[in-house]
Order: C-alpha cells, then sequence, then structure tokens
C-alpha cells in the first residue's frame, strides 16, 4: 500500500486548530484572550519537539525516508546558499580536474579500439627491436618482405591485416597540408568488422600489386570536416601527394583508426603505397613500417599463439633475409624472435610517453581534492556546531542517532553529487584542454574523450568517496552530544567540540602536509622544465628558421640532386637579411635520429662504438653557430668525387680517441644497406651539441657530407640564420624556393619552437602541478584561516581576561601566531616526510636536479609559511582587536 | 492542606495513550483535543495526556491503518482533523485490550504477595 506521506504544513495545521480551539474552551471558561492562548499554548508544550516527533515517528520505509530526507536536506541547503554554494563549487572544480584526468588515462590507457571484438586481436611484431638495421618508421613495426612470409605462412590467426600510418599532402602546390594517411593490407577492414557509413570499405581485391591507385576511404569526421558530410564526396577525386585518388567509400563515426592518441583521415590500399611515397618500401627488407595483426582463431590463446610465432621465426627470418643487410648484422637478423602481443587497445606512443605522467597527475588532482575535501569537512563542523541545538534537541526526544547521521549524510551527498554532476560537464572542458596543451604545430593528439561507463562511475565513485570523506566524521561527532549540556550553555554550542576542534586542527595539519608535497612537487616539475629550457645545447637555436623542403615531385635524376640543392643553398644565401643558411637530413633535438658504428684506423671493428651521425652541407655549423675547434667545415670541396670526409664533435674524440686531436686521422663506418664498411678523412672538429633530447649527455656525433651521401634522398632541410622578423623572412625564402622549382614543397618551422615542442610533457607536468600547487595552498590557508578565526571566537573570554589583566595587543597577536605555527609546523614536518616518499616516483621525470633537492623542499615550505602567515594575521589582529569589557560580558 | 486540584495526576505509560485512543474513538470520530479531553474526562482527571505526544501517536496510528484521519469542522466552527478507527483498527483494540487485561492481572499477581508480606 503506497501512500503519500502527510506533509509537515499539515499536520502544523492540526496542531494550530488544537491551540485555538483550547483557547476558545479557556475562553469560554472566562480567561481573557490573550491569556486564554498563551495557557493553550503552554499546554501543548513544545510545538517544535511535536513537529520533530512527528517527523520521527511517521511511517515510512527506507525509501520514503530517504525521499524526505532527501526534501529536509536540501531545505537545509537552500536556507544557507552560500555555504551550499562553496561546498559545490569547491567539489566541481575537484571531481572536474579527477575527471578530466582520468578522462584521458581512460582513452590512453583503458579503453578498448572501436571495432569488433577488440578482444580477439594480437599484434604479431618483434620480441625486441634492439637488434634491427635500417630504418625504423613506428614502435614495433616490421618489413614488408616479413610481413608478406607471416601471412603466407601462419595458422594461428584469422583474418590478418597489417598497416601503416604516415601523413599525405593535400595541397597541389606550395605549402603542405598534410592529413593523417593510413596505408592497409586488403584484409584491413574486413578483419576489423567495420561496416561503411556510405559507399563501400577497401577490399583484398583492391590491394593487388601494381594497383595504381584503386581508390581510398575516408574516415567520418574528415568527410564531415572536408565535405561537410555531403554524399557526393564517394565517387569524387582527392588530392594525395599530387596524385588524385577517387574515394570509394566512408568509415563509420565510431572509428578513429588503430593507434590512440591519432585519428586517421584517408586510408589507401598497400599496392598503392610506391606510387604514392614516390618510393616503393614493398620490396626494402630494412625499412619497418608495417604493424602486423590479426585474430585468434577460435581455440587458440594467446601464449599458444606466442610460442607458435616463436616457432615459427628461423624460417620467416632465412627467407626474408635482404640481400643488401650489414653483413655483421645478419646473425642477429637470423636470430629476431616473433612473439603475439594483444592488441586490443590499439598502438600508442602517446600511451608510453603519458601513462606516468597522467597517473601521476590523477594522484596529484586527487591530493587536491582531499584538501577540498579537508575544507569542506570543516566548514561541516562548523555547520555542526552551529546546529548542534537542533540535534541534541532531535536526539533528545527520541530521534535515533542513525536517524540523524543517515539525514545528515543524505545533505552530504546532495552536495556532493550536484559537485560531481558540474564535476562532469567541467571535466569536459577540461580534458579538451588537456589534450590541447598536448598537441603540438607538428603533432596534432586526437583522443577519443567521449564519456563511457568508467567516466561515470569514476565520478559517481568520487561523489560517495568525497561525502564520506568530508562528512560521515563531522556527521559522526555531531550526533555524539551528550543531551542536554548544549541545551543549558549559552548560544555558543561549545560542548563536546574540544574534540571537535581537535578533529579540526588535524584536519588542518593534513592540509599543509598535503600541499607541501604538491608545491614541492611543483617546484621540481617548473625547475625541471627550467634546466631544460636553459639546458646548454651546444648551438644557438634562436633566430634560425628551418625550412624542410621535398623535391621527390620534381623527378630530378639523382645525379643532379646535389647540384639542385647547392643551388637552393645559394638561393637562400642571396636574401638580404640572411646571415647564413646551411643544410642537413637531421635537425637537432627533433625526436628523429641516426645512429652507426664507428671505429678509428688501427683498431678494430669489435671495439667499434655506436655515434650519432649527421649529412650535412656547408653552412650548418655558421647557421647553428657551432664553432670550430680544430681543422676545417665540410665545404664545397667535398664532392661525390673527392675523397671521404668527416667532421667530429669532442665527445667522439674524447671516447674514441682519448681526446687525442683527430684530424687528419682517419675513421671507419660499419657497414650499412646502403653503403658498405667506408673510411673517412677527419678534417675538423667542433664544439659538442645535443642530437636527439635536450636531457641527453653531449652524445659522440660524427658530420659527414650531404654532398657524399650515397642516397640522394630528395629532402633536406634547410637551417636559415637571419636577423629578419619571421613574417618578412618566410616569404622570401618562399620565393626564393618556388624560384628555384615551381612545383616544390616545404614546410616552415622556427628551430626554438621545434625544440620548444619537444618539452610538451615537461611543460604540462610543469603547468599542471604548478596550478594544482598554488591551488593546495589556497585550499590550505582557508582552511587555516577557518580554523584560527573559529579559534578566536571561542577563546573570546580568555583573550578578554588577558587583556583585563595586562596583556598588550602583541602578545595576543603573538599568541594566536603561535597557535597557527604550531598547525603550520606539524603539517610542514609530516609533509617532508611525505615528500621524500612521494618525490621518489618521479625521479626519472626530472632533469637537473634530484627528487630530495632540498632548495625546492625549502622553498616550498617557505612559500606556504608565508601563506599561512598571512592568513592566520587576520583572525590575530581581530582578537588583538577585541574590545576586553564586550568579550567579557559576553556570556 | 490538601485540595481536590492537588490530587495525584498520572502520566501514561509508554504504549498505554494508543490503546487509550484506540478506545475513544469506538464512540465516533474526534479531533485531537477531543481525544485528550475525553481521556482525561473518563479517568477523572487522573490521566494526562500530553499534547506534545498525542499528535505524534496518532500519526503513527494512522501509519498502522487502525485509524483514518480526514479534515473537518468541529462543533464551535473551527477546522480540525477529525479520526475515525478502521475495522483493523477495531481488532487492534480488541487484541490490546486482551493484553492490557493480561498484564494487569499478571502485573497484580506478582504484587500482591508483596503487599501481604509488608
Amino acid at each position: 500500500m503506497f501512500r503519500r506521506p502527510r506533509r509537515m504544513s499539515d499536520f502544523s495545521a492540526e496542531v494550530q486548530s488544537h491551540i485555538e480551539m483550547e483557547t476558545d474552551r479557556l475562553q469560554a471558561e472566562g480567561m481573557d484572550a490573550s491569556a486564554a492562548r498563551a495557557q493553550a499554548i503552554r499546554e501543548f508544550g513544545n510545538r517544535a519537539a511535536s513537529e520533530e516527533r512527528f517527523f520521527e515517528s511517521s511511517p515510512a520505509s527506507v525509501v520514503e525516508g530517504v525521499a524526505r530526507d532527501l526534501r529536509y536536506g536540501s531545505r537545509v541547503l537552500r536556507k544557507s546558499p552560500a555555504f551550499t554554494l562553496v561546498a559545490v563549487l569547491s567539489l566541481a572544480l575537484g571531481i572536474g580536474a579527477n575527471t578530466a584526468i582520468f578522462q584521458l588515462v581512460d582513452a590512453v590507457r583503458l579503453r578498448m579500439l572501436p571495432v569488433k571484438n577488440p578482444d580477439q586481436l594480437v599484434q604479431v611484431r618483434l620480441s625486441s627491436m634492439n637488434k634491427v638495421r635500417g630504418s625504423r618508421i613506428g614502435r614495433n613495426t616490421l618489413t614488408y618482405p616479413i610481413w608478406n612470409e607471416i601471412r603466407d605462412r601462419q595458422q594461428a590467426l584469422s583474418g590478418i591485416f597489417a598497416w601503416s600510418s604516415s601523413a599525405y599532402d593535400l595541397a597541389t602546390a606550395g605549402e603542405p597540408r598534410f592529413i593523417q594517411g593510413l596505408v592497409v593490407s586488403g584484409g584491413f577492414f574486413s578483419s576489423l568488422g567495420l561496416e561503411p557509413k556510405l559507399g563501400r570499405l577497401l577490399q583484398e581485391a583492391d590491394d593487388t600489386p601494381g594497383c595504381g591507385f584503386p581508390g581510398a576511404v575516408i574516415s567520418y569526421a574528415f568527410w564531415q570536416r572536408e565535405y561537410g558530410g555531403q554524399p557526393g564526396a564517394v565517387g569524387s577525386k582527392l588530392n594525395l601527394n599530387r596524385h588524385p585518388v577517387e574515394i570509394i567509400g566512408v568509415t563509420s563515426p565510431g572509428f578513429f583508426g588503430m593507434e590512440v592518441g591519432r585519428s586517421f583521415d584517408v586510408a589507401v590500399p598497400v599496392c598503392t603505397q610506391g606510387a604514392l611515397y614516390g618510393r616503393d618500401l614493398k620490396s626494402l627488407g630494412t625499412i619497418w613500417w608495417m604493424t602486423v595483426m590479426g585474430r585468434l582463431k577460435p581455440g587458440w590463446t594467446l601464449p599458444r599463439a606466442s610460442s607458435y610465432f616463436q616457432s615459427l621465426s628461423p624460417s620467416v627470418f632465412q627467407i626474408s633475409l635482404p640481400a643488401n643487410y650489414p653483413p655483421v648484422s645478419m646473425k642477429d637478423y637470423l636470430a629476431l624472435q616473433l612473439v603475439a602481443e594483444p592488441a586490443g587497445q590499439g598502438v600508442s606512443d602517446l600511451r608510453e610517453v603519458y601513462s606516468e605522467p597522467l597517473y601521476l597527475l590523477l594522484a596529484i588532482a586527487g591530493m587536491v581534492l582531499l584538501i577540498a575535501c579537508a575544507n569542506l569537512a570543516n566548514l561541516m563542523l562548523a555547520r555542526a556546531s552551529t546546529r548542534e541545538r537542533e540535534i541534541t534537541v532531535r536526539l533528545a526526544i527520541g530521534a535515533s542517532r542513525g536517524r540523524l547521521v543517515r539525514q545528515l549524510m543524505v545533505e552530504t551527498l546532495l552536495i556532493s553529487t550536484a559537485g560531481a554532476s558540474l564535476g562532469l560537464v567541467a571535466a569536459q572542458v577540461l580534458s579538451r584542454l588537456l589534450v590541447s596543451l598536448l598537441s603540438t604545430q607538428g603533432n596534432m593528439v586526437f583522443v577519443n574523450l567521449d564519456r563511457d561507463w568508467r567516466i561515470f562511475a569514476f565520478a559517481g565513485a568520487l561523489a560517495v568517496l568525497t561525502a564520506v570523506l568530508f562528512g560521515l566524521a563531522p556527521a559522526l561527532r555531531s550526533t555524539r552530544t551528550g543531551s542536554g549540556d548544549v541545551l543549558k550553555t549559552g548560544d555558543r554550542g561549545t560542548t563536546a567540540s574540544r574534540e571537535g576542534f581537535g578533529l579540526r586542527r588535524l584536519l588542518v595539519v593534513v592540509q599543509v602536509a598535503l600541499s607541501l608535497v604538491l608545491v614541492v612537487g611543483a617546484l621540481l616539475f617548473s625547475g625541471t622544465l627550467n634546466n631544460l629550457l636553459s639546458a646548454e645545447t651546444g648551438f644557438r637555436q634562436e633566430g634560425v628558421l628551418i625550412a624542410r623542403v621535398a623535391f621527390g615531385a620534381l623527378g630530378l635524376p639523382k645525379e643532379r640532386i646535389g647540384g639542385f640543392r647547392q643551388d637552393l643553398l645559394e638561393r637562400l644565401r642571396a636574401i638580404p637579411g640572411v646571415a647564413a643558411a646551411g643544410d642537413t637530413d637531421n635537425v637537432p633535438i627533433s625526436g628523429n635520429s641516426t645512429s652507426n658504428a664507428f671505429w678509428m684506423e688501427g683498431q678494430l671493428q669489435s671495439q667499434a662504438r655506436e655515434c650519432m651521425r649527421s649529412n650535412i652541407g656547408p653552412g650548418y655549423f655558421d647557421a647553428l653557430q657551432i664553432p670550430l675547434l680544430a681543422g676545417r667545415f665540410i665545404d664545397p670541396r667535398d664532392t661525390q668525387t673527392s675523397s671521404r670526409v668527416a667532421v667530429v664533435n669532442e665527445a667522439f674524440a674524447r671516447e674514441l680517441m682519448g681526446g687525442a686531436n683527430p684530424v687528419g686521422k682517419h675513421l671507419w663506418v660499419e657497414a650499412t644497406p646502403s653503403e658498405p664498411a667506408t673510411s673517412y678523412e677527419i678534417v675538423g672538429m667542433v664544439r659538442n651539441t645535443k642530437y636527439i633530447e635536450l636531457r641527453e649527455h653531449f652524445p659522440p656525433i660524427v658530420y659527414q657530407a650531404q654532398s657524399q651521401n650515397p642516397i640522394a634522398e630528395p629532402a633536406d632541410a634547410f637551417l636559415i640564420r637571419s636577423s629578419l622578423p619571421m613574417d618578412a623572412l618566410t616569404p622570401a625564402v618562399r620565393a626564393a624556393l618556388t624560384g628555384a622549382a615551381p612545383g616544390i614543397r616545404y614546410k616552415f618551422q622556427l628551430f626554438e619552437t621545434s625544440i620548444r615542442d619537444t618539452l610538451v610533457q615537461e611543460r604540462l607536468m610543469a603547468s599542471l602541478s604548478s596550478a594544482f600547487g598554488i591551488l593546495a595552498g589556497v585550499l590550505a590557508a582557508i582552511g587555516l584561516y577557518g580554523v584560527m578565526a573559529y579559534l578566536v571566537t571561542r577563546r573570546r573570554n580568555e583573550i578578554g581576561i588577558r587583556m583585563a589583566l595586562g596583556a598588550g595587543r602583541r602578545e595576543i597577536v603573538g599568541m594566536v601566531l603561535r597557535e597557527s605555527a604550531i598547525l603550520l609546523g606539524s603539517g610542514l614536518v609530516a609533509g617532508a616526510v611525505l615528500s621524500r616518499f612521494a618525490t621518489a616516483s618521479v625521479a626519472s621525470l626530472l632533469f637537473g636536479l634530484k627528487a630530495t633537492d632540498l632548495r625546492s623542499l625549502l622553498g616550498a615550505a617557505g612559500l606556504l609559511a608565508l601563506v599561512a602567515f598571512a592568513a592566520s594575521y587576520v583572525p590575530a589582529r581581530r582578537a588583538a582587536n577585541l574590545d576586553p569589557n564586550t568579550a567579557l560580558r559576553q556570556e | 492542606m490538601s485540595t481536590r486540584d492537588e490530587k495525584e495526576r498520572i502520566a501514561l505509560l509508554q504504549g498505554t495513550l494508543d490503546l487509550l485512543i484506540l478506545r475513544t474513538l469506538v464512540f465516533g470520530p474526534e479531533h485531537g483535543l477531543g481525544i485528550a479531553r475525553a481521556i482525561q474526562r473518563q479517568s477523572d482527571d487522573v490521566l494526562l495526556v500530553d499534547h506534545g505526544s498525542l499528535y505524534p501517536a496518532l500519526q503513527r496510528l494512522e501509519g498502522q491503518g487502525w485509524i483514518k484521519a480526514k479534515w473537518g469542522v468541529s462543533d464551535n466552527n473551527r477546522r480540525a482533523r477529525f479520526y475515525e478507527l478502521t475495522r483493523s483498527g477495531r481488532l487492534q483494540l480488541t487484541h490490546e485490550t486482551g493484553q492490557w487485561r493480561k498484564m494487569v492481572a499478571a502485573i497484580g499477581r506478582v504484587l500482591e504477595p508483596g503487599e501481604m508480606e509488608g
């Protein structure tokens, strides 16, 4: 039987009618109206208590009871809008920040690919890529000949497929407009179980050797962006690297590709690759670029498949061994091992780089939420002491403690649920902001931020957790008040609050401790970023423009490429305001690297050392202002026909020659797929520079002449040093390049920007940890302020007495500040201990300082002490300004 | 110096108020104040009904389904909430009256010997 519970107002009306009738009766007995009324009210007794008992005794199921608690709770909260607003907003911020970071963790770490049965997907890859020779493009990739062998031999997987990602240029001339492309084997879409949104997807029949350009499949997002979702897009032509390709279909909206962190725009069959890139990688056994995946056949487990591929390895590598593989490395090639790994989550560089930072940020945001919860708990305790009378009355007239705790917890849950709901909205904005922080000019990060059940579960769990954290202790504490005591005391319900006050102090100590950890972290990460930004690179990156130029489309014969490059350099140098220009196949600190084994003439090859190498042209050292220490630079005299020369850096001389002057000596380069072992004369030595990244020690580097490079690559990076402002320089450079050949493709980037862009992760950690650190410090200060203000109010009497006995304002201020110093000090000590443990886990992310960096710890403690002093000075002043007379009279 | 007014009034035992309310309502619908007065009158002013407890008790009984209530008009034209015994309320009254008698008899048996000794 369900009945609407009776309303309190109805009950009140009944009580009112009772009193009126009683008044009538008393008046009838001869009392005058007002006396009769007074007596009726007196006889009725405590109306509020009666209402309370009505409330307690109303028949109610748990559901009805909670519903009533909800109504009562929301009324209580509406009555104190300031408290509610502060509580909800601070939770929304805290839960929002946590959820935003969790959304990234979810997208990068937890989510499965949006394909059919992703848990069946496995990747076939090498157990280790450490010993492979040649060019590696992408993580855990294989060569095309290896993929061929695997596809034809393997029995473990159904629907095996391979793919590779690369950028395609949409522009028909001039500056490129890159989109994300995939080359896929014929079985790609069918094996993944994908359906077209429009048209059809690529099939096995599309992927036949020498297919030319059978067509391209575009992603739903690309279709929306470039074609506004027009169905006419299918059948139209798309310009990919200046080849018109017909669009044959659009994928369904959910599918963003196989890589987490990057979305695909266009997919073409792998048979198109040679025509599209201008260089066919399919016959090459030294280019590692294909990712191979498949579905486990029924009855196959991952371990079984993995050991199966291991047993298959010897024959695969025996057959696929490239003829030009460097002889010294053949044994390593034949010993390579294939394994199967789960691939349901796709592949991701982002995952490799950001897993640790993201979990760390989640921990940091979690601590901020804890600090915010401590503040709310403090607020709740303060509220509890003002509601002490209400609660005591209710306890006195028979409300059970459980009943009251339930009602207080419902209030708390209302706050935290509102906070979490708002937080979910805020997270949508914050997570997008986070992703945009990860993106750079050259690397647009795409992460699927659609909310799945995990996000809602996470926010829901946070709502419950925070409610327990900031609501349960105050609720239990405030309902424990011995009944009666409070009713007897004055308006300042102080009973049992000594205990309650102890809890509040403890909360502040915890807040200070946690915020110290966060501020130390913030200082460590900003210090790291600063150290990296000011790290000695060995060259001057300011004022250098990089023009990455590709001229493969010009179809120059191999022997004319060197001359064309020389022509370009001269045109660039002729621009007024250009101080120097040089070219290289490897811009430092760009993430790319080439290395090889080198040994000195007279040494054994077994003594060879792995060194970095760059092919450079004349002007390179001038453009980067790398000083010459001995001998000469590479110059125009070094040509294809002259003897092979090299320039080395100091680190090379130190590590391979014990620091002797290298000029005039000969070094040997181990055989590569394109060149047998060759001897080079060292003609110069230059200052040390960084090569791959800012964090490294100066590595040994060998510079070889671009003009003597046996691979005449139709691409190069030109480094142009100029005092011109960039918006004046780029048009001039553009004019010079198109003047040399109208069909040339180029891309500009500032060298400084290119280096800064390698610090995305460090910048993210520095800025977010600083933001959270500041937030933590402010929250802790608010907590401290609250407790000190409360302390001053509570000790008004004592302060009055002290003043009456002759204590001056300074003594009073000192007294209050001492109290806060004790809290601060305990917090800092606890925080220092805590941060020792906490920072140990971030050591690998730091640069130029240790996790135990004393200056960061002291700096953080100093900052917090300053904030804490400011926060407690206000209440201290208020205490000192008390008038002893009023303070004492007010009982 | 004792007057009639000072005769001892007894606060109701826990649980007995419900029984008395049900009993009072046997004579027809009545509002809260009327119930309180009836109990007082019928007990020769010995039993004092705490008005503050009366309404929660009525609420409890209503919740059990033993009485039902609706708003009406009192003798002197005041709006009042009138309570009425339900079928299950009558059964409950019979049951509780029986229980009460048994308890009184039992308590009596316990108390009698002690009085003999004293």
